[in-house]
């Protein structure tokens, strides 16, 4: 293991019975490092993360969070880290206060150091002088950044945070995440999988899980040069289906995905022009509104990757 | 320890803010010792009976004032043809009938073998059992004085064929301890104590903690650096100071209401009943880590709980007449065990050196609940 990373892991694997859900997993996360961990529903990452917190055994392999070998001390790494899950885990029954003072007694803050960190959550969750509300009554938002404030009250150095945003609006989300970049700001590590895809951009690295194996690692940039070679094409058309089944029959068209109403087609050759595709398109009966080339987003990375993995 | 408390004190707050749970958890208890005390119960008392006399003597007056004044008999009349007699049964305007002889008095002043028919409804078996036994002890005892006064009397005893009557004449007395009046509620009601605190006791510890599971607390927990024995010694101890509070509750009802005695030591009886709800706790903790979802830990709980201490513990059909396997069974039925402690210090004061042994099976049940709780408990939380 290695004294400079913040979360080593090392042929990470875990089966349940026959089904392998984590295979073969290796990454490291350097310390104050915001890293995104995406994959559709059932691709492993919430076993890793609950491997990493030391909450379920690796079948093979090893992981080291904060130095710490998740196999061997999980207790250990668990005073380390905090964790906030996808569920709101808060007692809802009880007030914002009495949740803090929970947290705060499991985690063994006592003192002047509680009431310091009391006083930051409360504060960095925009919910001082809301105390005694009871934690059910308050709006998604306040919820989400009172969990993430319980998560954090004992200062771990390293948060996992699994799906954090899930059915809330966008607002509170975008608050969310200036919240989780103040944090990575202070040098601490962050872990955190989602499904928005346009969330992923906040991350400095990225790794994209699919089947329990890691599909492609790095920063959304470095991400986005699979498509260096291979140029994305936006196609307006008054029938999408239709666009979408003409430009499959091209040989210069790669493949085609739909977003929204429009027709992604990614490009096998770069010599095909604009006038030469909306010609073609025509003939198939095809109104075309619009072409214009697109810088690939990541949920077209994303797409790209999961169906190249399927296909190997 | 910090840890423990921290628990400990989140779900006493919890319990607290639900107000609804908690007064059911005290309350109720005691309010179904009341519904289930009343309505249940074996004692007969005023059977309404009908007297077909056809002797129309003292003596028979005397036979019928015994079957009135005994308090089990409520006399409804008299009456003399057979076929009225019958009707009175089939519409159940009275449930027995006392059918004295002709010459009955003279029969016995000639000391002749008298018989006394007493006909009973049988439409309900038990009942017409306990009355037949009613009738047969009132018929015997009214012999007997008979038989006494006969003894006593110099002049009747030369009368009888010349001979005098001596020897010694053998007299039932009975005496039946700590139940002078067979009440069936002293018998009944620390049965309905261990049953009612058996189920609380099992059905809010698996709810506290299989609530948690579902509503995704628990993984929250565990990720927290608490080890499983500080989390569920944080979460039971409240509910086994509520179960704890609720079970004396309704011992206090039950020597309200129902003049239950305490004759024993109160210590005692407060260290038997901590025994039997920890073992109880422990039995719905391991129903906590088999069960998912709060429905099923409440059904599980609910038999696993209700139906043995009901059947098989002794609470009201007596573990000696079972069939050899099921007496076998009832050995793993704790309220098996404090029923004998409890019924020993309540209704005879008895001392430890009575039941010390089901002290220790009650021990033993909590011993093995806990262990094998925290087993499963081990598995799931890491």
């Amino acid at each position: 293991m290695r004294e400079d990373l913040a979360i080593d892991v090392r042929g990470l694997t875990r089966r349940f019975g026959d089904f392998v859900a984590v295979n073969d997993l290796s990454f490291s996360v350097k310390p104050g490092e915001l890293f995104g961990f995406l994959g559709a529903n059932g691709a492993g990452k919430s076993t890793t993360i609950r491997m990493l917190c030391g909450l379920l055994r690796p079948t093979a392999g090893a992981a080291f969070v904060g130095g710490i070998d998740v196999g061997s001390d999980p207790e250990g790494v668990k005073q380390r880290i905090g964790y906030m899950s996808q569920r709101f885990s808060l007692y809802e029954p009880l007030t914002v206060d009495q949740n803090v003072q929970f947290f705060g007694g499991v985690y063994g803050l006592s003192g002047e150091r509680f009431a310091a960190r009391r006083k930051f959550v409360l504060e960095m969750a925009g919910l001082a002088g809301r105390e005694k509300t009871l934690t059910r009554d308050l709006p998604g938002g306040w919820r989400q950044r009172l969990a993430l404030g319980c998560a954090i009250l004992h200062e771990p150095s390293i948060v996992f945070l699994d799906e954090p945003t899930g059915g809330v609006d966008p607002l509170s989300r975008r608050r969310f995440w200036d919240l989780i970049g103040d944090l990575s700001s202070k040098g601490v590590t962050v872990l955190v999988t989602t499904h928005y895809l346009d969330e992923a951009e906040h991350c400095h690295r990225l790794a994209i899980i699919h089947a329990g194996k890691l599909a492609a690692l790095g920063t959304a940039n470095e991400l986005k040069q699979v498509f260096a070679s291979r140029p994305i094409v936006e196609v307006q058309a008054a029938q999408p289906v239709l666009a979408m089944a003409a430009l499959d029959r091209l040989d210069a068209v790669e493949k085609t995905s739909l977003f929204g109403t429009a027709v992604h087609a990614v490009m096998r050759d770069t010599s095909i022009s604009f006038a030469m595709l909306a010609a073609s398109l025509a003939t198939s009966g095809v109104e075309v509104r619009g072409i214009a080339p697109v810088s690939p987003s990541l949920e077209d990375v994303f797409l790209d990757v999961v169906e190249r993995v399927g296909a190997a | 320890m910090g840890k423990i408390l921290a628990v400990g004190a989140k779900e006493m707050r919890q319990i607290l803010r639900d107000r609804r749970t908690l007064l059911i958890l005290l309350f109720i208890p005691a309010f179904f010792l009341l519904l289930y005390g009343y309505a249940l119960s074996f004692d007969i008392r005023n059977v309404r009976l009908a007297v077909q006399d056809r002797d129309r003597s003292t003596q028979s007056r005397e036979l019928v004032s015994a079957f009135v004044n005994s308090g089990y008999f409520a006399l409804v009349g008299y009456e003399d043809s057979d076929a009225a007699l019958a009707r009175l049964v089939d519409e159940g305007q009275v449930r027995a009938i006392l059918s004295i002889p002709s010459h009955f008095e003279r029969d016995l002043q000639l000391k002749r073998p008298v018989t006394v028919q007493v006909v009973i409804d049988g439409d309900n078996a038990n009942t017409a059992a306990t009355v037949t036994g009613y009738a047969r002890t009132l018929i015997a005892e009214y012999g007997a004085v008979q038989m006494v006064a006969m003894l006593a009397d110099p002049h009747l005893r030369q009368g009888y064929g010349g001979q005098a009557l001596s020897g010694p004449v053998v007299i039932v007395e009975p005496r039946i301890w700590y139940n002078p009046q067979l009440r069936s509620a002293l018998f009944l009601v620390p049965g309905l104590i261990a049953y009612i605190s058996m189920i609380t006791a099992v059905v809010s510890t698996a709810l506290s903690v299989v609530r948690e599971k579902e509503r995704g607390t628990m993984e929250q927990v565990r990720m927290a650096p608490v080890g499983p024995v500080a989390y569920i010694l944080g979460k039971t101890l409240p509910y086994l100071a509520i179960s704890f509070t609720s079970a004396v509750l309704i011992v206090f009802a039950a020597m309200v209401l129902f003049d239950m005695p305490m004759r024993g030591s109160w210590p005692l009886l407060l260290f038997s009943l901590g025994l039997f709800l920890v073992g109880a706790q422990a039995q719905g903790l391991l129903i906590s880590t088999i069960a998912d979802t709060q429905q099923v830990a409440f059904q599980i709980a609910l038999l696993s709980s209700m139906l043995p201490t009901m059947i098989l513990s002794g609470f009201i059909f007596p573990i000696s007449s079972m069939p050899t396997m099921v007496q076998g069974i009832t050995h793993i039925v704790p309220a098996r065990y404090f029923l004998v402690a409890l019924r020993a210090i309540v209704l005879k004061g008895a001392d430890i050196t009575a039941f010390w042994q089901d002290l220790v099976a009650l021990a033993i049940f909590a011993t093995v609940a806990i262990g094998l709780a925290s087993l499963r408990l081990r598995k799931e939380w890491a």
